[in-house]
């Protein structure tokens, strides 16, 4: 079998931290960035996933991929850090050549991807030859399973193809007595939005604050008449809290659109002017400098969605009740401070970021 | 009755070869169909008919014609003159894909000299179509050599047939549109005098007028520092960007895609601030404008105290003759229309 290929290890501390317990990262956040590992058969998508969510590639472009040789690690600068290791799909993950321990410590996530267009009982003997092997040294990994390229089923098949997989991988672990493996499953496909709402789901799980941020949005939500409030990273378009109201994926649709729409548009004309324009210098600065945007909708007449920067990575979305009319602006803008405020205080680090030089 | 008479009717042939992606444009670009909608499509059967009314004047007359060789032959013989008279503009599309790229330009020459023959005045756009298919390293060159080879055998028209690379998933395609639609609206130059005017008042970096089902852009006027910008493509990303928006709403609240319209979109941030609102029946005007809240109040009262001018510009679906016909004067005399639209708070 070959070797380890080595791959471009991301820059980190020159002293790693030495106390790993091989538990939930999370339980100490801070130290060690949480790797999501995404594993799974040759050509089941795993490095269209990476290149979609955290590189916006267009979905199309994707035919273009090559094949995974060796192990790709990418470090994701955010309001947490974390790496994204995606693995080539023909190798052992347990061939003894590979430093293991090396592999899975510091472990936030086990993504494993199952092609549901193609056959997928091999798939799924390798996802449960995996479990088994981490239940022993590492039992507190989430391992997320993927059920990719939903797209090209019809809506029936979908689901009986789902269900299947489910019910396969259960019942194969309780065969080797382990009940109640932490595993969740996901419907995925990166030509919509499924796969970034997994991917929200994926990093909650390794968010210590998220109890605290969303009791935040709860409260936010009742105070303004908000009926979905979401903070996203603005970049991967990946939510890290909401309220605990009902999810849809819908709202999550409509929000992400929305955030395309202000990055787009801020893109095209927040270009650096130069000194020189000719404009009122002192106009410049009354312009808030935390990006704002509100839609207000014809038919309705009332505010609709409501975007505010919360700092450098994350951005509170709400979308509106028909109760929350447009004279409440005020009322949202005095909340939606208080709740800046708090999270400074939860997540120092952005702030923190914005003084430093950002990292290479 | 003045005002069918004040609307321009044009005729625009849409033509290729079958499978080309002509109805799929026209219905992303006219229909509210989004890119992955349209595999849904069936082949069309003869020439499928739509009137499309649009910003300053334009009533479009689209033929959406079938590119089934029977159908061609039909054109070409017993239609000849039904099909190719009075058309103001043929779109002809290719399939970068096709692997009879000889034999489509052979269709196309047919096509050229008929269409010589019934409309010698009339524009040609050829688009080259499912860029998309091209690995983009490859596409410039490609679309260049398709472009010249076409262009051998486009006869009378080869001098001032326009090119564009076009693709239904990403922003090309309305780039190319815009540049069709600009060409036929009959009082664009108005259009854009009295846009020039609003940006001085509103001291607006620039502003663009979108027609509001297909936002496609009608014209647009830009400013001072903000001729630097280095984004060259904004108007017809910012098209895009509005449609996918107009269906996302759609979607989400059930209302249909044709009326899912907001009534303003606002966007401040620390280097500009920009709103997008409802200017006149059929049109949406999207201004950037210096960071600043008292300009930007200032001026979305402002645009909305010109709304009544452009409205004038605008199909007069709803006459108000005498303020048509001072229009139509001041606009055939552009000092009198300097004048008539001169401060537009009063
Ligand atoms: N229909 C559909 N195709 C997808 C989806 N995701 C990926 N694909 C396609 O699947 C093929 C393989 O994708 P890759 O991302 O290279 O697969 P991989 O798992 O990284 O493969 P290896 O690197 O060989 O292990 C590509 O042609 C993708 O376009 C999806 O959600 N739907
Ligand atoms: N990849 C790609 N496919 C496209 C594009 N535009 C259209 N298509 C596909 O081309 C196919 C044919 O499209 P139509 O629009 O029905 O073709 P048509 O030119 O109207 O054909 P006739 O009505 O028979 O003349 C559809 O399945 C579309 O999915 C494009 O830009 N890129
Ligand atoms: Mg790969
Ligand atoms: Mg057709």
């Amino acid at each position: 079998m070959e070797d380890l290929p080595d791959a471009e290890v991301p820059h980190t501390d020159p002293v790693p931290p030495r106390f790993h317990t091989g538990r939930l990262p999370n339980s100490k956040a801070g130290d060690g960035k949480p790797r999501l590992l995404l594993m799974g058969q040759r050509r089941s998508g795993k490095s269209s996933i990476s290149s979609v969510v955290f590189h916006k590639l267009p979905p199309s472009e994707t035919l273009y991929l090559e094949t995974t040789t060796r192990i790709k690690k990418e470090s994701m600068h955010s309001f947490m850090d974390f790496q994204v290791w995606d693995f080539p799909g023909h190798l052992d993950y347990f061939d003894p050549a590979f430093d293991v321990d090396n592999i899975f410590e510091e472990i936030g996530a086990l993504i494993w991807v199952i092609d549901a267009q193609d056959e997928y009982l091999e798939a799924i003997m390798r996802l449960n030859t995996t479990i088994l092997n981490l239940q022993h040294s590492y039992p507190n990994i989430n391992v997320e399973v993927f059920v990719h390229k939903v797209d090209g089923l019809s809506e029936d098949y979908k689901g009986d193809t789902f269900r299947d997989i489910i019910q396969r991988v259960q019942d194969e672990l309780s065969d080797h007595g382990y009940e109640n493996a932490p595993v969740s499953f996901y419907q995925t496909s990166i030509y919509d939005h499924s796969i970034f709402e997994a991917f929200s789901k994926v990093i909650q799980k390794l968010i210590p604050q998220l109890p605290t941020l969303e009791a935040l949005l709860n409260s936010l939500c009742s105070t303004c008449h908000i009926e979905k409030a979401y903070l996203f990273d603005i970049m991967s378009k990946i939510y890290i809290a909401t309220d605990t109201s009902p999810t849809d994926i819908g709202s999550y649709e409509i929000c992400s659109d929305y955030i395309d729409v202000v990055i787009d548009v801020s893109e095209i004309y927040g270009w650096p002017r130069g000194e020189q324009n000719g404009e009122d210098e002192s106009l410049t600065e009354t312009g808030n400098n935390d990006a704002e945007s509100l839609i207000t909708m014809e038919r309705k007449g009332n505010n609709y969605l409501y975007l505010r920067e919360i700092n450098k990575y994350l951005a509170l979305i709400c979308l509106m009740g028909d109760d929350s009319p447009a004279e409440k602006k005020a009322v949202i803008d005095y909340n939606v401070g208080v709740f800046q405020a708090a999270l400074k205080q939860v997540f120092p680090r952005a702030e923190r970021d914005a003084v430093d030089a950002p990292a290479a | 009755m003045n005002t069918t008479k004040r609307q321009k009717q044009r005729k625009v042939l849409l033509m290729g070869k079958s499978g080309a992606g002509k109805s799929s444009m026209r219905s992303i670009v006219f229909s509210n169909y989004v890119a992955k909608d349209v595999r849904r499509l069936g082949a069309t059967i003869d020439v499928e008919h739509s009137n499309i009314k649009f910003m300053g004047n334009l009533m479009l007359n689209l033929w959406d014609c079938g590119g089934q060789d029977g159908f061609v032959e039909n054109y070409l013989t017993h239609q000849r003159a039904h099909v190719f008279s009075s058309v103001a503009v043929l779109i002809f599309v290719f399939d970068i894909e096709s692997r009879e790229f000889a034999a489509d330009v052979i269709s196309y020459s047919s096509i050229i000299r008929a269409l010589a023959e019934h409309s010698p005045s009339a524009a040609v756009f050829v688009l080259i179509h499912k860029m998309d298919l091209v690995q983009s390293r490859l596409r410039q060159q490609l679309f260049e050599e398709r472009a010249e080879y076409i262009r051998a055998a486009s006869e009378s028209f080869a001098p001032t047939v326009e090119f564009f690379a076009t693709s239904i998933w990403d922003q090309s395609l309305y780039k190319a549109w815009t540049q069709i639609i600009y060409f036929l609206i009959p009082n664009a130059r108005s259009i854009e005098g009295l846009l020039r005017e609003l940006a001085e008042v509103v001291e607006a970096r620039e502003l663009i007028l979108y027609e509001r089902t297909t936002c496609l852009m009608v014209t647009h006027v830009t400013r001072d520092v903000e001729a630097d910008n280095p984004f060259s493509d904004r108007f017809e990303r910012i098209s895009s960007i509005l449609k996918t928006h107009k269906q996302s709403m759609a979607k989400h609240t059930g209302i249909p895609a044709g009326s899912a319209n907001f009534a303003e979109m606002q966007i401040k941030t620390g280097r500009f601030m920009f709103f997008i609102t409802r200017l006149t029946e059929n049109t949406n005007l999207a201004a950037s404008i210096p960071p600043s809240e008292q300009v930007f109040n200032a001026a979305r009262i402002n645009i909305t105290l010109a709304r009544p001018r452009f409205a004038e510009l605008d199909v007069a679906s709803k006459p108000r003759p005498a303020v048509q016909q001072a229009f139509a004067h001041s606009a055939e005399t552009p000092a009198e229309r300097e004048a008539a639209v001169a401060g537009f708070e009063g």
